[in-house]
């Protein structure tokens, strides 16, 4: 199960010398079991650091964030995380980068070996399983965050703006992929991205951000039937309204 | 064979050349200029007098050893000896308060004004109190290497640590490994390693210099630094010169040997970077 419930959550950053900014402000939300969200906004408006407390990375001032009913304090491997920066461990190879997880979590390397092979295969890297991060490019490199992430059996996915470094055509590759790997894998999926076209395509859910303080300012159902098609009328209707309400949103 | 050896020579003939005119040139000013084996001994004196102590013997007399050994050798054992208790014991201590220094920010702030004040301390003007805390013995000698060796591996290793960018650390975490200890082990360890390194190239470099005056003050009746003074005193300064020579080479070559270590073994995932 990987049911997401935030709950009047708020973050306030503070620097030195007392100025300090609200980056969410009782923020509330549900995402269902297996439901793909993607959270949008401009710049600033929080929705990385909501992305963060979820992971446990970064704790809320006030509010809860829970999973399945339990709350979260603490990173754990219940929940997967892909960054926008390459985090792959240069130091290790690509299957060693899959592992490690797995072995955190006491596995024995042999087995988690094994179960690796499975996701190597998923985000289709087999000719790279011994290749250290510098030999592969952006995309390769996500994929591979991706099949770590993947390696612990999360329930939930998060995605800090994961493709946002790749070009156009790799970026519309791995969106289809990721669909994929959602559609066999059966998780939750929090997608942080400043596309318009990205959520468009990949979410059952749009939530729409305001910034400072960081508001969610509307959640958008998508029901576009998939498989997606870019270009239809209505995918075009729903990416109008959004990036409308996003003009609004950085005139303020 | 041959001829590929000969190839791969052809191909350093720049080096080779450079080299050549060097000795050349040394011969021809000790002999025709300076004229005095005193003052420079020439290519060919030193040569002579290398075969000379080829051909003589020693006694290694060594934590109850006693074997009749090529000077040179006994020389090497004595002087690879205090070189090591020097660098092993800086590796063990420095090593550990650079990572701790590096992770633990109030550790930080409480070592590093007491390193800063201690370490532009010369490593020689610790000789006296290596007298009389130590007394003369390798042990002395090897605390000297200590003190020139440590610094660069404290501050090679903290800075590795420091560095240690937020976005490993925190994929480790959301990866499960969560305590401090696992997170130095798995990621801030191999990700300082290249620094680390780096720090050990450069204590070596510098425990091997105070090697010469670690041995001047009488820890042992053997080593390539102490033979320099003592065939110093003989007025021998064609054996005082092979000694520093060997000093020159031996220190290229473990810096070789480690360079190889490293650049091919450790860091694999680092190509093209230069340390």
């Amino acid at each position: 199960m990987g049911e997401v419930r935030v709950s009047n959550v708020s973050r306030r950053f503070t620097k030195d010398n007392d100025t300090s900014t609200l980056a969410l402000d009782n923020v509330s939300m549900e995402v269902n079991d297996g439901e793909f969200v993607c959270f949008i906004g401009p710049s600033g408006c929080g929705k990385t650091t909501l992305l963060r407390i979820i992971s446990g990375l970064d704790k809320p001032d006030k509010g809860e964030v829970y999973l399945d009913d339990r709350v979260i304090d603490a990173p754990g491997p219940d929940r997967g995380m892909v960054f926008q920066e390459y985090s792959l461990f240069p130091w290790k190879t690509v299957i060693e980068n899959i592992i490690f997880g797995p072995q955190m979590s006491g596995i024995k390397k042999k087995e988690a070996l094994e179960d690796a092979e499975k996701y190597l295969e998923l985000v289709g890297l087999q000719q790279f399983r011994d290749s250290y991060p510098y030999e592969l490019s952006g995309g390769m490199k996500q994929r591979v965050a991706i099949a770590r992430a993947l390696a612990n059996e999360p329930s939930v996915l998060l995605m800090d703006e994961p493709f946002g470094a790749l070009d156009a055509q790799t970026r519309n590759i791995l969106q289809q992929e990721l669909l994929e790997i959602w559609e066999k894998n059966n998780i939750t999926i929090l997608f942080v991205t400043h596309s318009v076209d990205e959520a468009v395509f990949l979410a059952d859910k749009i939530v729409l951000m305001s910034a400072r303080p960081g508001k969610i300012k509307e959640v958008i159902d998508v029901g576009l039937p998939r498989p997606r098609d870019r270009t239809s009328l209505e995918a075009n209707t729903l990416r109008e309204r959004i990036l409308r309400s996003l003009v609004r949103e950085q005139k303020k | 064979m041959v001829k590929k050896h000969l190839q791969k020579l052809s191909g350093k003939s720049v080096e080779i050349v450079s080299i050549c005119s060097a000795i050349i040139l040394w011969q021809l000013i000790a002999v025709y200029v300076v004229q005095n084996k005193f003052y420079l001994p020439s290519f060919t004196d030193v040569t002579f007098a290398f075969v000379d102590i080829l051909s003589r013997d020693a006694k290694l007399d060594l934590l109850g050893l006693d074997y009749q050994l090529p000077v040179l050798l006994v020389d090497l054992i004595y002087s690879l000896m205090h070189f090591w208790i020097g660098m092993l014991s800086a590796l063990a201590i420095g090593i550990p308060v650079g990572m701790i220094m590096g992770w633990f920010q109030t550790i930080d702030r409480i070592v590093d004004p007491l390193i800063e004040i201690i370490r532009p301390i010369p490593p020689l003007a610790w000789i006296p109190f290596a007298i009389i805390w130590i007394g003369l013995n390798p042990l002395a000698a090897g605390f000297l290497i200590f003190i020139g060796a440590v610094f660069p591996i404290i501050i090679n290793t903290f800075t590795g640590f420091k560095n240690v960018s937020r976005v490993y650390v925190e994929a480790a975490k959301v990866l499960g490994c969560n305590t401090d200890r696992e997170l130095i082990r798995y990621v801030a360890l191999p990700y300082a390693l290249p620094s680390i390194a780096a720090g050990i190239r450069i204590a070596m470099g510098v425990g091997w210099m105070c090697l010469v005056a670690a041995e001047m003050f009488g820890v042992s009746r053997n080593g390539l630094g102490y033979k320099i003074w003592h065939h110093y005193y003989l007025h021998n300064m064609e054996f005082v010169l092979v000694y520093m020579l060997l000093l020159g080479f031996l220190g290229l070559f473990i810096d070789r040997v480690l360079r190889y270590y490293i650049d091919g073994k450790l860091l694999k995932w680092r190509k093209g970077v230069v340390i």
